[in-house]
This record gives structure tokens, sequence and C-alpha cells, in this order.
């Protein structure tokens, strides 16, 4: 039988020294993912490190008006929490569209961006699959790939992210703190995740024992006659709840004067990381707020899919999904 | 005090909820054995070939692992007729996932992980495993579902089809679904000497109780299996399953108890399924809308292990008048998990292509749905000839669109909207047949007043228990809580299994025969019990014989209203009302549940239910319930089940028609219609998603 071992250390620098000295080694937050994954076999930990008590648990407003969020904080924790729900609508939203209230209560900030691709062969250890068993071959291009990536992906891996959380703080512009072997280090959200190339394996820049302590928001942007923020995370599925995205976006906007003033979109579903629309947001900046000029910067966006045999569909969604939330957004204005 | 008239028909709350709720009702995986040892069984990793090597020696070096069962050292089996039960008897592979080995060990991990250390060489062969209409293998069944006719003809279709003024032709897929029940299925086996007991999950143990018989070469009586609690089957559990099997061979070469729970993620290649279809319907009809013509084709596969095929034309040989008709199924062998039964098998995929087809010609004869029914509602079931004990299609036709405010709709599809969505609603029918089987059942009385009623049935969640308890207290009128039931064991008399939704009828037929003759006794002995008790027991075998010379179904309908999201093509149920005629309803409470369980089930298959046959592997892609979708409870907002007093005097004592499968007959066809008149986009392959639907809008 495959046994591991449990630790749960008292400080962050404890838990960083276990798992960095232990190549088999894994944080263990909510457990939600990893312990799921350890049953199919897909994980074979040989030291699981218990962060969920590690003192990460704070929601806090930072200097600048921001927020601080601990990565141990629990999903349902953080879509309730009253500075997210006024401030960061988005992200409350996206948190709620996600899994099912009991694994909510459960699921941590730090896991939820860190959980792994539902590619249903990566979670099925009798078959190849390249993210799981690098050089194995990717049954997911000819099988069953109608939620898998159209944007980013290589002949290698079409796997997509599957965190709602992750598509709302990529159009918050949120930053990723972290701690490790080699100290401390930032990154923007976006840059956590990789895209799959030749190494599907690496779903993210993290190196073995980096752990994520904390999610820093910038203070969220106002529009200029409210101060409400207008963003919204919009999530299409095949059920009402309890599903995975099919297609979700994220977007913030600005009007003003009827022309965009400052507009952060991101997708969901399409990718192997969060897809913020860097080049719908550029050819959308200054334009006037109108439908037409929506449609045309998304499908600028949407042109680099390359969708295969059953997933055809997420670029029409996207794109209608994602005009939909904007024109809903600039009528709000 | 709850009395003979209050006590059938009443709203009682299942006997056993307490127990349930408080996990105090024991499943059969949780009978505590003192000694007992957990089996994991190997699935097979090729969808076609032969075992060429099995390697078990990784799997032993864990201590707690006390043996690896595979062809090559398992005992010997005897035949019977489902070879999906004769495990590791050969190295012959007929369908990815097939059982090959068992891991028993100590500990359910210890079991789980030898499982997983168990290698396996084989020798593959090409498989082919994907349905198609023009498949080369397709050939015509004789019987269907083991009792029907595979082909019926009536008249001349294909004359009156081609001079009819109105033509429809259209062709309807449905995936492969399945069952998945909350209890998956589950076993604690042991042996004392030759005699065998299991604690096993199923529909009916005295199936599994015969056919376990056989296959170990002993008698029917050594072989007792109790299945008090059973948390679900939908037709899965119908039958002896692997996992029973199993658990008793390793219960007897280890000589202690085994336990064995099928994994959930095992239980689409080892359980059954219903299989996919793809079925043509044509109709010709007069302008009026009065059907002449009526095919309805279907293609569909089986397995290379098993018979069963899915009796999709079934329903049009019972549903409305078509005097020139033809029933036709076609079915290919490919190298899949065994398709069987699955709630409503048959009905329910047929009555999908059948009610969409017929929302269809209302279209296109410019007549109300609701209204072209009633005019093609027969007098007589149209294929046998034979009257109806009693037909209230239309009654609940009417009913229905009062209560739904059908009439208030404007007909147009497509021309509703509330913001970006559209609004549109759809009916259909439902029906199920009458199914009576044989029964035994016992009844004593004390001298005290308290009955012990004693019959096999199996309640899988239905509240079976419960309402046969009702019907006994009817009989006897006694009161309810001087009536004790026991069921779920081949302990009690005789009993058929909980299928077909025959249960209710058959058993409860015997207990209320074996309770009126026990009154009777009492009665004559002068009104009071002696103090040895009396009993007294019945066997229904020549009664059910009666009410032949009568068709015999209950009937339904469904009206749902959904709403479309213009930008993103997600359909959302709003509501749904039911309104049944199933003869008498013998508990208003769990015969509700039944009806809106079915209908939530009818719902799971229009609008997200189906499972990916992978073609390179053979097996289905999704094997949870994050992959598998079924409705959650917010996919279900507001619906209803309503019945109409319906008094049948061809069916049995109760007056009762079976009502565990007729909520999901129609409800698929009835959403997709209201789709239609949403959008005006008609899908004819289930289920509709944004992917499908999408594409259709401009
Ligand atoms: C049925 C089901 C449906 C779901 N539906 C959705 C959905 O619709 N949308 C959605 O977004 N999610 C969904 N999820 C996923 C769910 O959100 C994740 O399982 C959960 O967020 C993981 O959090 P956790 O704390 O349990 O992580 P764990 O399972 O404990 O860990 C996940 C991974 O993160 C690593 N990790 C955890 N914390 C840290 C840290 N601080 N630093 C570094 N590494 C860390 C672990 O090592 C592990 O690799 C679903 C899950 C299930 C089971
Ligand atoms: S898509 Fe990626 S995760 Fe899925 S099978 Fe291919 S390599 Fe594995």
């Amino acid at each position: 039988m495959k046994t591991f071992r449990y630790e749960r250390p008292a400080d962050p620098a404890a838990a960083v020294t276990l798992v960095a000295g232990t190549p088999g080694a894994r944080y263990l937050a909510g457990g939600t993912n990893l312990v799921d994954l350890m049953k199919l076999g897909v994980e074979t930990p040989e030291l699981l490190v218990d962060v969920s008590r590690l003192p990460f648990g704070e929601v806090e407003e930072t200097d600048t008006g921001g927020l601080r969020i601990g990565a141990a904080v629990r999903g349902s924790r953080l879509a309730a929490h009253l500075l997210v729900r006024e401030r960061y609508p988005a992200l409350s939203q996206a948190l709620l569209s996600g899994a099912s209230a009991q694994l909510r209560n459960a699921a941590t900030i730090g896991g939820n961006l860190l959980q792994r691709t539902r590619c249903l062969y990566f979670q099925d250890v009798s078959k190849p699959c390249n993210k799981r068993r690098p050089g194995s071959g990717c049954p997911a291009r000819e099988g069953a790939h109608r939620d898998l990536a159209v944007l980013g992906a290589s002949e290698h891996c079409i796997a997509t992210n599957t965190s709602d959380l992750a598509v709302a703080l990529a159009a918050l512009d949120a930053t990723v703190h972290l701690t490790g072997p080699a100290g401390v280090r930032s990154l923007p959200l976006t840059d956590l995740y990789r895209l799959p190339g030749d190494e599907p394996e690496r779903d993210t820049v993290l190196r073995h024992g980096e752990l994520i302590t904390s999610v820093e928001l910038p203070p969220p942007p106002h529009s200029a006659r409210s101060r409400a923020p207008l963003m919204v995370y919009r999530k299409v599925r095949d059920r009402a709840s309890y599903a995975f995205a099919l297609v979700s976006v994220a977007a913030v906007l600005d009007v003003r004067d009827a022309a965009v003033h400052e507009v952060r979109l991101a997708f969901g579903g399409l990718a192997a990381r969060p897809w913020r629309a860097r080049e719908a947001e550029q050819a959308l900046q200054g334009r006037p707020a109108t439908e037409e000029a929506f449609v045309e910067a998304v499908r600028t966006e949407l042109s680099a899919c390359r969708p295969l045999r059953e997933n055809g569909y997420k670029l029409a969604l996207a794109e209608r999904l994602a005009v939909a939330v904007l024109a809903d957004l600039a009528g709000q204005g | 005090m709850t009395t003979m008239e209050h006590t059938l028909g009443a709203s009682i709350a299942r006997l056993e909820s307490r127990a349930k709720v408080t996990g105090t009702a024991r499943y059969a995986a949780e009978y505590v054995t003192d000694d007992a040892l957990y089996a994991w069984p190997v699935p097979a990793g090729i969808a076609r070939g032969e075992i060429t090597a099995v390697h078990t020696e990784a799997a032993m070096t864990d201590p707690a692992v006390v043996v690896v069962l595979t062809h090559q050292n398992a005992p010997r089996l005897h035949p019977v007729e489902d070879r999906t039960l004769t495990l590791l008897q050969s190295s012959h592979i007929a369908h990815r996932g097939q059982y090959i080995a068992l891991a028993v060990a100590t500990s359910l991990e210890a079991a789980r992980s030898a499982a997983g250390a168990v290698l396996v060489q084989y020798k593959a062969d090409h498989h082919d495993v994907v349905l198609a209409e023009d498949h080369p293998g397709l050939y015509m069944p004789e019987e269907i579902d083991g009792l029907w006719p595979g082909t019926r003809e009536h008249g001349d279709f294909d004359t009156v089809y081609a001079t009819a003024e109105i033509r429809t032709d259209a062709v309807y897929t449905t995936p492969p679904m399945h069952n998945h029940p909350m209890e998956p299925h589950a076993a604690t086996a042991l042996w004392d000497g030759d005699a065998l007991t299991v604690y096993d999950s199923n529909q009916g143990s005295v199936t599994v109780q015969h056919t376990l018989a056989q296959l170990f070469g002993i008698d029917a009586g050594q072989v007792r299996v109790v299945s008090e609690h059973v948390g679900g089957g939908f037709g899965s559990k119908g039958t002896a399953r692997p996992h029973v099997v199993l658990a008793a061979m390793a219960a007897r070469v280890v000589g202690r108890p085994v336990k064995l729970a099928v994994p959930r993620n095992h239980m689409p290649a080892v359980v059954g399924h219903r299989a996919p279809t793809i079925q043509r319907i044509r109709i010709g009809a007069g302008r009026d809308g009065c059907i002449q013509a009526l095919a309805h084709e279907v293609v569909t596969c089986t397995s290379m292990v098993g018979r069963f095929v899915e009796a999709a034309a079934l329903p049009s040989r019972v549903m409305y008048i078509a005097p020139n008709s033809r029933t036709a199924h076609r079915v290919t062998r490919l190298d899949i998990p065994a398709p069987s039964w699955m709630r409503a098998p048959g009905e329910c995929p047929g009555m999908f292509a059948l009610e969409s087809a017929i929302d269809e010609l209302a279209y296109v004869c410019g007549i109300d749905p609701v209204e072209l029914r009633i005019r093609n509602d027969p007098q007589v079931e149209p294929d046998s000839g034979l009257p109806f004990s009693s037909r209230h299609l239309t009654e609940c036709l009417r009913e229905g669109a009062r209560r739904f405010g059908w009439h208030e709709r404007d007909p147009s599809p497509g021309t509703r909207y509330e913001g970006r969505l559209l609004i549109g609603s759809g009916v259909a029918a439902s029906m199920y047949p009458v199914v009576i089987l044989p029964s035994r059942a016992e009844v004593r009385a004390d001298p005290d007043g308290h009955y012990w009623v004693r019959v096999n049935a199996t309640d899988i969640g239905t509240g079976a228990r419960t309402v046969l308890a009702q019907i006994a207290a009817d009989a006897l009128t006694a009161p309810l809580g001087y009536v004790h039931i026991s069921i779920g064991s081949t302990d009690l008399p005789e009993a058929p299994l909980a299928g077909g939704s025959s249960g209710t009828a058959s058993w409860g037929w015997a207990v209320h025969n074996a309770c009126v003759r026990l009154r009777g006794l009492i009665e004559h002995s002068g009104g009071s019990v002696p103090a040895g008790g009396l009993s007294v027991s019945a066997d229904t075998t020549e009664d059910v014989k009666s009410g032949q010379e009568y068709a015999r179904c209950a009937f339904g309908a469904q009206f749902a209203e959904v709403q479309v999201d213009t930008d993103t093509a997600e359909v959302r149920l709003r509501r749904l009302t039911g309104v049944f005629a199933a003869g008498r309803i013998l508990n208003a409470r769990t015969a509700r549940s039944q009806f809106i369980g079915g209908m939530t089930m009818g719902l799971s298959m229009a609008l997200m239910e189906g499972s990916t046959m992978d073609p390179e592997f053979g097996d289905y892609a999704e094997r949870d319930f994050a992959s598998y979708h079924v409705a959650v409870c917010a996919d279900v907002p507001a619906i209803e089940a309503h019945w109409i007093d319906e008094e049948d005097p061809h069916l049995n004592p109760m007056h009762s028609k079976g009502i565990g499968e007729i909520g999901i007959v129609g409800t698929a066809a009835a959403v997709a219609n209201a789709v239609h008149h949403a959008t005006g986009v008609r899908v004819r392959t289930l289920p509709i998603r944004p992917d499908t639907l999408l594409p259709h809008f401009a």
C-alpha cells in the first residue's frame, strides 16, 4: 500500500523547508483536489505538508486601498466578505459560481489557484497523458475534448485551467505573493500559469517548495459617475450549478463620454491559463463603447483560436458571451 | 388512529425514514462482520483481445494482501445466461473495464493499492465501439428486451405514407446514459460450509440467489441474499452484477467474509447502461392531423456478452391511432460494456423521439399539440387490438393544460423575449405498461393485535416497504402501527424484483390476499386470535393471469417551460408540470416522489446527461459526478406532479398501476419541444447543451 507522511508545521518557513527538502512532497490545503487525485493514483506524494492552518487566513485592506487575501482563506468566506462584495463583485461571483457550497467551505484560495485540469485522461491513470506522464501522448486531441482548450494549446496538451477564481483575479490585475526556498517573490497572477508548450507537466512557473502566501488586489477601478465598480463574472455551463465553465468571462469596464476609458477582459475555459485578452483591451482603449467595437475587438483576440473537432463551439460562445458582458456593463455605466 | 379508509392512499412517510437519516439503516457494504476482508477489482485495460500474462507478485508484496484472483487461479464457475457474470474464467476480454482480477486484503486501501499493482499483459485485437446508422453489423433481432417482437407491421405503411397529405420524416438520437444510483453496487459475502450468505445491493434478491446458486453449483436453498436497504438502482440492479459474484468467489477462496463496493468510476463499465439510439420516425397524416401511417425505426447497439436491445419503438405500438404502421429495431454488437435496463428502458428514449415527432406534426398541421394528441387517442391498443383496461391520456392532457396555463400560449416559435432570454413551452405524453408478476407473502396475527407481514420485496428507496404496510393495514382493517413488515431477504416468501414498475402491484397483491384471508380466519374464529397466533400465506401465480384480455398501461402528460439565453444558448427549465393516470395512488407522498424523481431524471436526459464513448479506448469518458452531469437542485426550480382519479378494476385488488418509471417518460420531449417553441430550433439530438444549440443561433 502506498503510504505517505503528514506534517502540520507551525510556520511557513518550516513548511517550505519540509517540502523543498522532499522531492515527492506536496502542500495540502482543503484537499478537495489533491486528495481526489491521490485516490485516483494521479498524485502519489510521499509527504503532505498541511498549510491550511498557517497564518494566511486573513482578508485585509492594503495601504493603497487594495485587498490582501491570505492563501488559506476558504472560498465561501472570501465570497461572502463585505469588502469583496462591495468592491470586487466579480470576484465574489466567480467564487460562488464554482463547485458546490460544501466544496467552497473546504477549498482555499491557494488550492483553488493550483487545482489541476479536469481533462478526463489526466484523471485516468490507465491511459496516456503528457501532463501526467511526460512523453506518453495526448489522447484528448482525438478523444473527448469538448471541454478543452482552443487557445494557447500545443500538440502535446490541450488541457484547460478550470479555476473560476483565477479568471476573475486575472481581470482584476491580482498579484500572487510567494515564499520559497530562495526567499519571497511576487508575480502578476497571469504570469503564474504556463501554456503547455512541450512541457505540459508544468502548469505554473512555481518552483518546487514555493508556497503561495497571499493574493493581492489593487484598488478597484471606479467608473466616473458612480462608486460602484463596473465589473462582472459570467460563466456558461452545462447545468445551473456545480459544473465547470464551458467558457467564462470576467470583465471590468469604465466608459466615459461614450468611449472606453478602461477595460479589462479575461476568459476562462479557453486555455491552460486564465486568458487575459490584452489585444481586445488595446483595440478598445479610447474607442466608442459600441457593440460593433466589442465584436471587432473580441474577434481580434479570438482569431488565434485553434479549435478541434468538438470544441469549436467555444469560439462563438466566447465571442457572444464577452460581447454580451461588455455591452451590459457599458449599458450600466 | 389511522384506519383502513385512510391508510391506503394516505401521505405516509417512509417507515424507515428515521433509520435512514440517522444512519442506522444498513446498506450492503455496511454489515460489519468481525474478520471481513475488502476486495477491489481490476478492470481490463483493452476493449477486445486476450490476456497473455498476469503478474501479481508486486501486488502480493504487501502483507495486508491476502489473495489476488485472476482467471488462472479463480475457482471455476458454472455457466449462466448472463455472460458478464462468469468472471475470471478465461483470458478473453470482451470490453474495456471488464473485471479481470480481484485483490483481496485486510483493508480497503491495501486492496485498492494491490489492484493497482497487478500487471496485465494483453494481445489487443482491433475493437469496434461506435454505433453508426449504417454499421455493417446491424441485424434485426427477433426479440427485444427479452419479451417483445423486434418488428411489427400493420397495414401498408409505405403506400399510405407515400400518398399522405402531410408527411414528416426525421431522425432523433439519444446518447448512452448511465444509471448511477447513489449507492454503488456492493456486497458483503460469507460462506458457512456450502451455505452462502450475501448482503447485496440489488432490486430483487431472488434472481441474485438463483444466479449465485447456479454459478457456484449449489442449491438455491443454500444461498441467502439480504437486501434490506438499497440506495437506488434505476434498473442497473435488476439482476446479479459482477460485484456479488466476485465477493462470493473471494469469500469462498479466503474462507472469510469479503466486502466489495464497486468504485464509482468502474460503474459505467460493469453494471449496465442505456444504449445509444438512432431513431427515424416518419408520419403520414391528413391535414386534420389524424395519423394514417407511422414508422418508428430504431438503430441501437448491444455488447458481445449480452443480448439486451433497447426497445425504443415500443411506444409507437401503444400511443396513437396508426392504421398503417411499422415499428422495427436493428441492432449491432459492439465491443462495449453490456447495455441493460435503465429506468423505463425502451419507453424513455422511444418517447423522446415519438413525442418530438408528434410535436413536429402538430406544427406542420398548424394544430395545437395537445389537441393533435387527443385526436389520435385510440380506443383500443393499436398493435394488439385489445381494449385498454383504462386510458386517460386525454384527461391528463386536458388537466395538465389547465394547470399549466397552456391555452394562453401563443404557438408561434421564437417570439417571446424577456430581455436576452427566449421563453417557450412544450408538451409531451407519458406512458408505461402495467407489469404484474407472481408473488408470495405471509402474514401472522398475534393475539395482542399485532400483525407480521413477510414478503421478499425490495425497497430501492421508493417507499415500497411503507406502501406494503399500508396495503396490509387496509386489508386487515388494522391501524398501520400494528402492522410490522419484513422485506428484503430470501428468508421471506419468494417475490419478484423491483423492476418494470411492477413491484407494488405484484407484492401488494400477495400481501393483500394473505391479509384478507387472515381477516376472514380471525372473523371465523369469533374475532379473536388464538394464543398460538394465526398465519396465512398467499401465492398469486394464478391471480396474475387475469386481466390479459386488456391492454394495460399508465398514461400521463407533461408540460415544460424553458428559458434559453440568447447569448450563450444555455437552456434552463422554469417549470415542469406532470399529470398522470396510473390507477389508484396508494401513498400520495411516495408517489409524488416517484413522479417528480422520474421527471427530474427526464430533465437531466433532455439537457445534460450523456456518456461519450471513447473510440480509441472503448470506454465511457465520464466516470464521476463531476463529469457525468445530472440535474442539481438549481436545475429544478418548480416541478409539480398531479394525478387524476382513475378507477381500473382489471389490475389487482389495490387497483394500482406502476409509477416508478412513467415520470421519466416524455419529459425529454416536453423540454425539447419547449426549446423549439422558445427558439424555433428543433433539436433532435440529446442532450441539448450550448454546443448543440448555439450553432443554430445566427
Ligand atoms: C466536483 C468538483 C467540482 C468543482 N467545480 C469547480 C468549479 O466549478 N470552479 C472552480 O473554480 N473549481 C471547482 N472545483 C475545484 C475546487 O475549486 C478545488 O478543488 C479547490 O479550490 C482546491 O482547493 P483546496 O484548498 O482544496 O486545494 P488542495 O486540494 O488542498 O490543493 C490543490 C493543489 O494546490 C496546492 N496548494 C494548496 N495550497 C497551496 C499553497 N498555499 N501554496 C502552494 N501550493 C498549494 C496543493 O499542493 C495541490 O497541488 C471543483 C472541485 C470538485 C471536486
Ligand atoms: S490534454 Fe493535456 S492533460 Fe489532457 S490528455 Fe492531453 S496531455 Fe493529458
